[in-house]
């Protein structure tokens, strides 16, 4: 994972509830094998309306993605968070998220930051024509006119992000207490760690 | 002190305690071909192996085909859409090359993750399951600590057989009283969505409670925990009991002789004990549960079938009200239209959630020795496993469905999100036992109603979205 310790530049003002990650990435582009280049079947639906933020060159390319509560929520694919990433965007910032795409977002070096509705309102405003400014290591949103949203995150997480580690290498460093946990297993509850 | 279920299962599977999170032992891990090549090119690049393959199991589901897989000579044919034919060829190769048992499409045991796990006692009370999947949430039936994972999480779980997790809240849904006649556990999560909303769980997980639960069958049990997560829960629980012991016992995976008795005693234990307190409670009263029905594009947007398409202005916040207007155009609906005026032209009967046993007899009840009407112009039963299908057909159901006009076939995940060919077309409405409404869901430009198998089945006699209870 690579580090992360700010995002910085223009957002795609989306704004909607409930984006479910069918809009994300519908399944038909699920059938890949690898994680690239999803970004052509990123926001498919909306970006077959007339006149979509994703395609308007006033936001094209912006790292940033303001959206609604629940973002996130169904389906468990990845593939959302791939392809966010492939069309270049950094952080999403909305009122809640789901449990598994905060989870994935972070894996991906992705900041999915929480930010009350008020906030997400005048961020709305800012992103039409301005930038937004995200400091992890301060934890805080700012504008170029003085707004300043602190945020919360996990302090796991945000090490994680701050220095790019790798999580599945750090848990491998717990092997002695995996082994031990499965040896006490082993001997109280059997049937959990054989399969008959 | 006092403990939830959700607390004991949690403390049982601690490896270590890191304060705000915890390394958590995972008991089974179950793998399917579209969220995990990513997983096995990581372990591959990394160098790392699949840590306990023994406790891990792979089936396609999602992308399968669900017509015939061999001709009548045995032969296997192959798959038509090349991307489909190398993603399962790809969960084929790696479960070969890391030695994770592998149920292949060809296997009468192969079936839907969420269906084999139960059915193969692959999935136990008590245990830690995992899956890249949301509906993972569905083996909480049995009392299991079961919830969805990102690719990620897969490789995570391949390489070290344990997640990194902050625990969830604890949230309580209870169900008093006893559901009327025409109700089935479909509707009843339907009903609950509705009330708690999509986020209502978010964070938290719920365990269900109550004498509608305990009287419920196993089966039941699974379409409730389901779709836990439409509720946003990532997990559900429901409490192991006699009933769920004796639906596991003798299945090929569960324990078996002095293993099965210790088994039994422990699971006795899991329990929420009396005083334990839950971070949120939600009650239902079973009798205001009604046979429900979906009218817009998402989850919770649950009317009783006698109900009519509510207006966007009666929603008091404007978000809802323009999210239920832009849910209305897409559906082709307008406010006040009578749910059981809404004219159908697909019906979809399957799904992790609606294509077990229990279901397949409730469709085939009400369509026994009737047919589909003219303006359905789609039906498929999808059977959740190879098992599930030859229960069915040697019951006869298989016959019941084909003479009602539906096709009979293979088992997989079929229309439910529309990612192999069995797709909803663009601006015609399905009446689906699935469990996602949303735009886009069963096909490009598709309509989705959810219902229960016995009103998806009451739905293709009429043509139209149907009250089960005028069938009885």
């Amino acid at each position: 994972m690579k580090a992360i310790t700010s995002v910085s530049g223009r957002a795609y003002p989306l704004g909607r509830e409930n984006i479910d990650t069918d809009i994300i990435i519908p399944a038909k582009w699920l059938k890949t094998i690898s994680r690239s280049g999803l970004g052509k079947g990123a926001f498919e639906t909306i970006r077959a309306e007339v006149g979509n933020i994703f395609d308007d060159p006033e936001y094209k390319g912006s790292p940033i993605l303001i959206a609604g509560d629940n973002f996130g929520c169904g389906s468990s694919r990845e593939h959302a968070a791939w392809a966010m990433a492939d069309l270049g965007i950094k952080a999403v910032i909305a009122p809640s998220f789901s449990d598994i795409f905060s989870g994935n977002a972070f894996k991906n070096g992705m900041l999915a930051i929480a930010l009350p509705q008020e906030a997400i309102d005048r961020l709305m405003e800012v992103a039409q024509s301005d930038p937004i400014h995200i400091d992890l290591e301060n934890q805080v949103v700012t504008t170029d006119f003085q707004d300043r949203f602190p945020f919360e995150i996990d302090p796991f997480r945000k090490n994680c992000l701050l220095n790019g580690l790798d999580e599945i290498g750090l848990t491998m460093q717990r092997e002695d207490a995996i082994t031990a946990y499965e040896s006490h297993v082993t001997k109280s509850q059997s049937w959990l760690v054989s399969m008959t | 002190m006092p403990k939830t279920l959700y607390q004991k299962i949690w403390d049982a599977h601690i490896v270590e305690n890191n304060g705000d999170t915890a390394l958590l032992y995972i008991d089974r891990h179950l793998v399917h071909e579209v969220t995990s090549p990513q997983a096995f090119e990581g372990l591959r690049n990394a160098g790392r192996k699949v840590r306990r393959p023994d406790l891990t199991l792979a089936v396609p589901d999602h992308n399968l085909p669900t017509t015939a897989r061999m001709d009548p000579s045995g032969t296997i044919i192959p798959i038509a859409d090349p991307q489909s034919a190398a993603q399962l060829a790809a969960l084929e190769k790696n479960t070969a090359e890391f030695g994770v048992p592998y149920i292949g499409a060809t296997d009468r045991n192969q079936g839907i993750v969420h269906v084999i796990g139960p059915e193969q006692g692959f999935t136990l009370p008590g245990t830690t399951i995992v899956c890249g999947d949301s509906h993972t949430a569905a083996h909480g039936a049995l009392g299991a600590l079961a919830f969805g994972i990102g690719t990620s999480e897969v490789e995570h779980v391949m390489a070290t057989q344990t997640l990194l997790l902050s625990q969830s809240k604890s949230m309580e849904v209870r169900v008093d009283g006893e559901l009327n006649a025409g109700v089935s556990p479909k509707d009843l999560i339907l009903h609950i969505i509705g009330v708690i909303g999509t986020a209502g769980g978010t964070g938290h997980v719920i365990e269900y409670r109550g004498k509608v639960f305990e009287e419920m069958s196993i089966e039941g049990r699974l379409t409730v925990s389901n779709m836990s997560i439409e509720g946003g829960a990532r997990a559900g629980l429901i409490a192991p009991d006699n009933k769920t012991f004796a639906y596991l016992k003798d299945r090929p995976m569960a324990p078996k002789g002095d293993q099965w008795d210790a088994a039994v005693q422990y699971w006795k234990t899991l329990r929420t004990d009396d005083g334990a307190k839950f971070d949120k409670s939600v009650i239902i009263n079973a009798a205001d549960v009604a046979p429900s029905v979906t009218w817009g594009t998402s989850p919770e947007d649950v009317v009783p079938i006698t109900g009519r398409v509510p207006d966007p202005m009666s929603f008091a916040d404007p978000s809802k009200q323009a999210a239920a207007q832009k849910s209305l155009d897409y559906m082709g609906l307008s406010a006040g239209t009578k749910m059981q005026d809404v004219r159908i032209e697909n019906i979809f009967i399957g799904s992790c959630t609606n294509s077990r046993i229990e279901d397949l007899r409730a469709a085939a009840s009400i369509l026994k020795g009737r047919s589909k009407a003219d303006g359905v112009k789609w039906a498929i039963v999808v059977p959740g496993s190879g098992l599930v299908k030859e229960q069915a057909e040697a019951e006869g159901l298989d016959a019941i469905f084909t003479q009602a006009g539906f096709e009979w076939r293979e088992p997989g995940c079929s229309a439910c999100l529309g990612m192999n060919p069995d797709k909803v077309p663009a601006g015609e409405r399905c009446a689906s036992t699935s469990n996602r409404n949303f735009v886009g869901r069963q096909g490009p430009g598709s309509r989705t109603h959810l219902v229960s198998p016995a009103m998806a089945a009451a739905a293709a006699v009429t043509g139209k979205l149907t009250d089960i209870r005028d069938f009885e």
